[in-house]
C-alpha cells in the first residue's frame, strides 16, 4: 500500500488573462512533489467546483487579479459544500486588498498570497492543511 | 460495502473518492474492485496515444463532444501526464483543452500521473478504468503520456487504439520502426491542414501496406504474451487492416469521420471475435501483473532484511552477479539455512528461464 501524493488543483477563474502567477505557483508545487491539476484561463466557479470533485483533490489554490475575489471565492466554496467536499482546502493568490482578508479567511479561506508571496509559505501551509484534515 | 453501492447508483463523489483509493492502491481501494468487478466489461475503451503536441488532449475533447451530441453516450476520459522522476510531482494540463465539456453531468473527467510507470500510462489506470465501467460509461477515452516510440501498453488496454501524428514529426524510417504506429487500430493525422500532411499520410500509408499482422506477442515486464492471429487469413477470416484519418481537432474537422472509423472497428471487435481475445489479454495481463507483484511482496516477507542487505552488498562488491544471487535466495541448497555465503546456481534447466546469463562463481 502507498500513500498517495498530495492533489492540487489550480484554477484561474473570472475574466483577466494574467496566469504567470498560477503558473508559478503550480511549478512550484510540482517541484514540491505535488500532482498538480491546471485548468486554464477563465473558468466559473462552476467549472472549478466541477473540477475539484472530478479530481478528488485535496487543496484548491485559485488566483484572481481582477478584483473580483469576494464574488467569486464564497461562490466557489458554497459550489464545493454543495458537492459534499467542505473538507477541501482552498488558497487564494493575486491582489487581495487588506480589508477582504480578514473576511474571506472567516469564509474558509486558509492562505492567501499577495504579490511578494513566496512559494516555500505556499507548499508549507498546504503540508499543514493536508495533516490537519487526515 | 456502501461506496461501491453508491458508484453504482451513479453518485459522483462516491465515484471520485473510488477512483483517489484505487489510484493510491489501498485497501479500500482493492475492495471496491472487488465489489464492483461483477458489473464490469460492459464499456468501451478508446486509447488516444501519441506524441507529446500532436494534439491528443483537443482531439479527446472532440471525440467527447461528438459521442455526447451523436450518441448521448456517457463518457469518461482518464488523462495520464508525466509524474516528475526527482520529486514525484506532476503538473497535469490536459483539462486546459477539454473546456468545452465542463457543465455536463454525463461527463467525467479524471487527470492522472504516471507515478513513475514507463509504458504511457499509470500503474492503476487500468483499475482506473474499471471503476469508470461499472460506473456505467459507455465509452472511456484513455489519453496516455505524449508518448514516443515505446509506451505501448495502451494496446493492451484498449479495445480500439488512436495513434495521433501530425505533419512533419518523422520520415518514412520512423513509419517503420517497431512500436507506437504498429499498435493503431486507426492513425489518426491530426492538424492536417498543416504543409507536409500529404508526405506524412504517404509515409504511413506505405508502412500499413507492409503490414502483414501474424500473431501479436506483448511484451510486459520482459514477459512475452502471445495473441495470435487468425493462421489463414482466407475471404472468411476478418482482418482489421488499420484505418487513416485526417483531423483538424482544433477545429472539430474530421470527427465525425473518425468516430464512424471508431464504430467500423467496434463492430469488426464483435464480429470476429476480437473482442473476446482482447479482454483476455487484458485481463491476464492485470492477473498476471498482480500475481507477480504478490507473490514478490510475499517473498520479500519471508527473507529477512539482513540476509537480503548482505546478499545486496554482495552484488555491489562483485562477488555475486545479480543472476546467481536471486537463483540462489529462491533455490537455497536443502543443507543449509538461507545464507548468503552458500549462495550457489541451481543445476541447468531449472528455475526461471530468461534470467540472463549464466555466470559461475569462482570459489
Amino acid at each position: 500500500m502507498e500513500e498517495g501524493n498530495i492533489r492540487v488543483l489550480v484554477a484561474k477563474p473570472g475574466l483577466d488573462g494574467h496566469d504567470r502567477g498560477a503558473k508559478v505557483v503550480a511549478r512550484a508545487l510540482r517541484d514540491a512533489g505535488m500532482e498538480v491539476i491546471y485548468t486554464g484561463l477563465r473558468q466559473t466557479p462552476e467549472m472549478i467546483a466541477e473540477a475539484a470533485l472530478q479530481e478528488d483533490v485535496d487543496v484548491v489554490g485559485i488566483s484572481i487579479l481582477s478584483g473580483a475575489h469576494m464574488a467569486l471565492v464564497p461562490r466557489i466554496l458554497e459550489l464545493m459544500k454543495d458537492n459534499g467536499q467542505e473538507d477541501v482546502k482552498l488558497f487564494l493568490g493575486g491582489i487581495i486588498p487588506d480589508e477582504d482578508i480578514a473576511k474571506l479567511k472567516e469564509m474558509g479561506v486558509s492562505g492567501i498570497y499577495g504579490p511578494g508571496a513566496s512559494t516555500e509559505d505556499i507548499v508549507a501551509q498546504i503540508r499543514k492543511d493536508i495533516q490537519k484534515r487526515a | 460495502m456502501k461506496l461501491a453501492q453508491a458508484l453504482l447508483n451513479q453518485d459522483r463523489l462516491a465515484l471520485t473518492r473510488i477512483l483517489t483509493q484505487v489510484e493510491n492502491n489501498t485497501q479500500k481501494g482493492r475492495d471496491a474492485l472487488n465489489e464492483i468487478f461483477p458489473h464490469t466489461g460492459k464499456a468501451h475503451l478508446i486509447g488516444i496515444t501519441g506524441a507529446p503536441g500532436t494534439g491528443k488532449s483537443t482531439l479527446v475533447n472532440q471525440l467527447a463532444l461528438y459521442y455526447r451530441q451523436e450518441k448521448d453516450y456517457r463518457v469518461a476520459i482518464v488523462a495520464v501526464d508525466p509524474s516528475s522522476p526527482f520529486t514525484g510531482g506532476a503538473v497535469l494540463g490536459d483539462r486546459v483543452r477539454m473546456r468545452d465539456l465542463s457543465g455536463d453531468p454525463k461527463v467525467f473527467i479524471r487527470s492522472m500521473a504516471s507515478r513513475g510507470n514507463l509504458g504511457g500510462l499509470a500503474q492503476s489506470t487500468s483499475a482506473m478504468v474499471q471503476v469508470f465501467d461499472a460506473a456505467g460509461f459507455d465509452v472511456i477515452l484513455i489519453e496516455t503520456v505524449g508518448a514516443g516510440q515505446a509506451e505501448v501498453d495502451i494496446a493492451k488496454l484498449a479495445h480500439t487504439t488512436l495513434v495521433v501524428e501530425a505533419p512533419g514529426l518523422g520520415d518514412d524510417i520512423q513509419a517503420i520502426k517497431a512500436g507506437i504506429l504498429e499498435i493503431a487500430d486507426i492513425l489518426v493525422i491530426n492538424k492536417a491542414d498543416r504543409p507536409g500532411v500529404e508526405n506524412t499520410e504517404r509515409a504511413l500509408r506505405g508502412m500499413l501496406e507492409l503490414a502483414h499482422p501474424t500473431q501479436r506477442v506483448f511484451q510486459h515486464h520482459s514477459q512475452k504474451m502471445v495473441v495470435h492471429a487468425p493462421e489463414k487469413p482466407d475471404e472468411e477470416t476478418k482482418l482489421w487492416f488499420a484505418e487513416i484519418k485526417r483531423t483538424v481537432a482544433k477545429a472539430g474537422e474530421g470527427i465525425t469521420e473518425l468516430g464512424e472509423a471508431i464504430d467500423r472497428h467496434i463492430a469488426f471487435l464483435r464480429e470476429s471475435g476480437e473482442w473476446g481475445s482482447r479482454e483476455r489479454t487484458q485481463l491476464q495481463s492485470t492477473f498476471d501483473a498482480l500475481l507477480r507483484e504478490s507473490l514478490f511482496n510475499r517473498f520479500l516477507d519471508e527473507l529477512s532484511p539482513e540476509i537480503y542487505e548482505e546478499t545486496l552488498s554482495k552484488i555491489m562488491k562483485r562477488e555475486e552477479s545479480p543472476w546467481s544471487a536471486a537463483q540462489g535466495l529462491l533455490n537455497p541448497p536443502s543443507n543449509s539455512p538461507l545464507r548468503g555465503e552458500n549462495l550457489s546456481l541451481p543445476p541447468e534447466g531449472e528455475g526461471q528461464d530468461g534470467g540472463g546469463p549464466k555466470l559461475e562463481r569462482k570459489a
